[in-house]
């Protein structure tokens, strides 16, 4: 009997490591993550460019490049229609991972102008999906494809069905691609930066979209951005990725209002909705490791200017600040001296914002 | 105190094609922008606010209207004097750092090219000179001079960027969408980048972006625009503060905030053209509060006064 207070997982990440071959180079893209997304949870991954969420999330669905490969850990996936743990990290070949697209993890791209095609209309390109995931006639598939037109926000479906993307505006196709990932019947959908190259407005519609859509489908959602100023709106949990690895992972609450790690805390501080006008915004001095070489101690360290000493010697463990939250640092030791956040943190958690 | 005004936009036109298929970007619109000062121009994709930039700089030409700039005409046919003047003193930046720089010309040339075009037969070693000043200005090393812009991160492009624009000494910057294609930890630093030029260098910036938010942090005054229309204009705070418009409205709804108790909380407002009743009684350019313009007829003026 499962217990109704503890969630369903749907995925579990153990200890997953990738690495790509790169000119004789081995790159570390993912440093032994271990992750569990819950059954209806909207699972926020944030990081920066090159931080490896991208690569992370793909490796879920076998779209790893060809020199990239998982070295070490495993992904269980318990979705399956039989109810039998996948153990997704041992399929090989093209033809298991089929089962797997779509139809188990369904996944959209930033932009939606390049996973749409050109040439075919919108309703064939839902249509498409419909008939290969689900046992359905021609005549059924139109009838549940028009439906899905309409779940996800476009009116006139029976006239939308026959128009070509390029009739549609940026926020409308990218609807249209989340009706394609819909009628894969998927249980959990990977949006990977689903709002970045559209306006404000409509990204706002977007987000409601998917929290709205989460409920009928009974969807698991991992959304990954690089914006933490968004994900306040739609998460659950969130994530932050530095470096390939997860340094941080929490509640919304957990995460915006008592944040732990230093790098939490310097993205929420270079957010142009906390800055002070006529000051400067703050800024996160140097880059991003390279990932080549191995990496000793906390990754975030040369870029905290107040990192301490044994940042740079040894990698910290997770610490649990509570049930929900847990954060890599050594700040969280107990023999560590007491480092305030930065004040923006304040802010935030008195509503001081606007 | 009156403030000097830099460039002045009145009643400007542009159109896009011809007879049947013309389409109107950009409806007569009308502001000034003083000197010194960073002027926002807030919409969505479509809203014309791209194409007032390229008027400015004179990539698109206008239909109709006036773009004075320090009292001179530039737009239509103007002198060679005035036109090299402009051409000096207004410079652009651009929003996709990938798409703007020439991907085979060597950073040293990229950034050079218009002080070639303008100070023609400039010596060498003043040209070296001035690049590498140029690089340092915006945080680069001067041995980037010799690399080619896909060497470079997407942050680092945008400040090759800046750098082009700035080794003009213009007086005026339109920079469109700077920051939009970018991290968010690499925004805050082109956002600090610009406005630490404007301190130095008592730089104009117009400033083109859809998000409110990052407006807010950067911009004097704002004018919302929709369709073609500026819909409302006012200083920065009391724009965000007490919108009046329903589009300004909308807009300010959208902007996500870092707090789940309140993005819970929100109400996202979603603006619909067909709300206005301008059959009869047309819109005017209002007053409603001190130097805050609105777009509104006159039953409008009534309601939105009121709340």
């Amino acid at each position: 009997m499962p217990d109704k207070n503890i969630p369903e997982k749907m995925l579990t990440v153990e200890d997953l490591e990738i690495k790509f071959e790169l000119r004789g180079k081995t790159l570390n893209a993912i440093r032994g993550i271990s992750l569990d997304l819950y059954k209806g949870e909207i699972l926020a991954i944030v990081g920066e460019s090159g931080s490896g969420k991208s690569v992370f999330t793909k490796s879920f669905m076998g779209l790893l490049d060809q020199n990239g490969k998982v070295t070490a850990g495993k992904v269980m996936y318990y979705g399956a229609d039989d109810g039998m743990p996948m153990e997704l990290t041992a399929l090989k070949r093209e033809k298991e991972w089929y089962k797997i697209r779509g139809h188990e993890i369904a996944m959209i791209m930033q932009d939606p102008m390049t996973s749409l095609n050109p040439l075919k209309t919108i309703g064939v390109q839902i249509m498409e999906a419909v008939l290969l995931h689900q046992n359905l006639t021609r005549a059924e598939a139109k009838e549940k494809t028009l439906k899905y037109l309409e779940d996800v926000g476009i009116s006139h479906p029976e006239r939308r069905f026959y128009q070509y993307p390029h009739e549609f505006s940026g926020g409308m196709r990218q609807r249209v691609v989340i009706a394609i990932a819909i009628a894969c019947a998927p249980q959990i959908l990977i949006c990977d930066e689903p709002t970045t190259a559209l306006d404000v407005t409509i990204q706002a519609q977007i987000l409601d979209l998917l929290k709205a859509l989460r409920h009928k489908y009974k969807l698991s959602i991992i959304l990954i951005t690089h914006d933490l100023g968004v994900v306040a709106n739609i998460a659950d949990r969130v994530a932050v990725m530095y470096a390939g690895d997860i340094v941080e992972i929490g509640t919304s609450e957990d995460i915006f209002y008592d944040p732990r790690h230093p790098y939490t805390w310097a993205l929420l501080s270079s957010l142009p909705q906390v800055g002070v006008k006529g000051t400067d915004l703050f800024s996160i001095p140097g880059t991003p490791p390279n990932l080549f070489s191995e990496i000793k101690g906390d990754a975030f360290a040369p870029r905290n200017s107040r990192a301490l000493k044994i940042d740079f010697l040894e990698t910290p463990p997770y610490f649990q600040v509570s049930p929900t939250h847990k954060a890599k640092t050594w700040l969280l030791d107990p023999r560590a001296p007491k480092v305030e956040p930065p004040p923006v943190v304040e802010k935030i958690r008195n509503g001081g914002l606007m | 105190m009156e403030r000097e005004v830099l460039l002045e936009v009145k009643d400007l036109e542009v159109t896009f094609g011809e007879r049947k298929k013309k389409f109107q970007a950009v409806k007569k619109v009308n502001f000034k922008i003083y000197k010194g000062e960073t002027f926002g121009l807030v919409g969505e994709s479509g809203s014309g606010k791209t194409t007032i930039g390229r008027a400015i700089m004179r990539i698109v030409p206008s239909a109709g209207g006036e773009i004075l700039y320090k009292g001179d005409k530039i737009n239509g046919t103007i002198s060679p004097v005035l036109d090299q003047k402009v051409i000096k003193e207004i410079q652009m930046i651009f929003q996709d750092p990938q798409a703007s720089l020439n991907e085979r010309a060597k950073v040293d040339y990229i950034i050079s090219e218009g002080l070639l075009n303008i100070e023609k037969g400039i010596r060498e070693a003043d040209r070296k000179a001035r690049v590498e000043q140029a690089l340092l200005d915006v945080g680069l090393l001067p041995e980037f001079s010799s690399r080619f812009p896909h060497e470079f991160s997407g942050g680092q492009r945008q400040r090759i960027g800046i750098a082009r624009a700035l080794i003009m000494n213009p007086e005026f910057i339109i920079a469109d969408e700077p920051i939009s294609a970018l991290d968010v930890s690499i925004r805050a630093q082109v956002l600090n980048l610009l406005s630490d030029m404007q301190k130095k260098r008592q730089i104009t910036y117009l400033f083109i972006a859809h998000d409110l938010s990052v407006m807010r942090f950067i911009t004097d005054r704002i004018a919302v625009i929709h369709k073609g229309r500026i819909v409302e204009m006012a200083e920065t705070e009391e724009l965000i503060t007490h919108a009046i418009h329903p589009y300004t409205r909308a807009l300010l709804s959208a902007i996500p905030m870092p707090d789940p108790r309140h993005e819970r909380e929100k109400k996202l407002l979603v603006y619909e053209p067909e709300m206005h009743d301008y059959s009869v009684d047309t819109p005017d350019w209002v007053e409603m509060r001190p130097d805050h313009f609105v777009l509104a007829n006159q039953k409008e003026v009534g309601e939105w006064k009121n709340g």
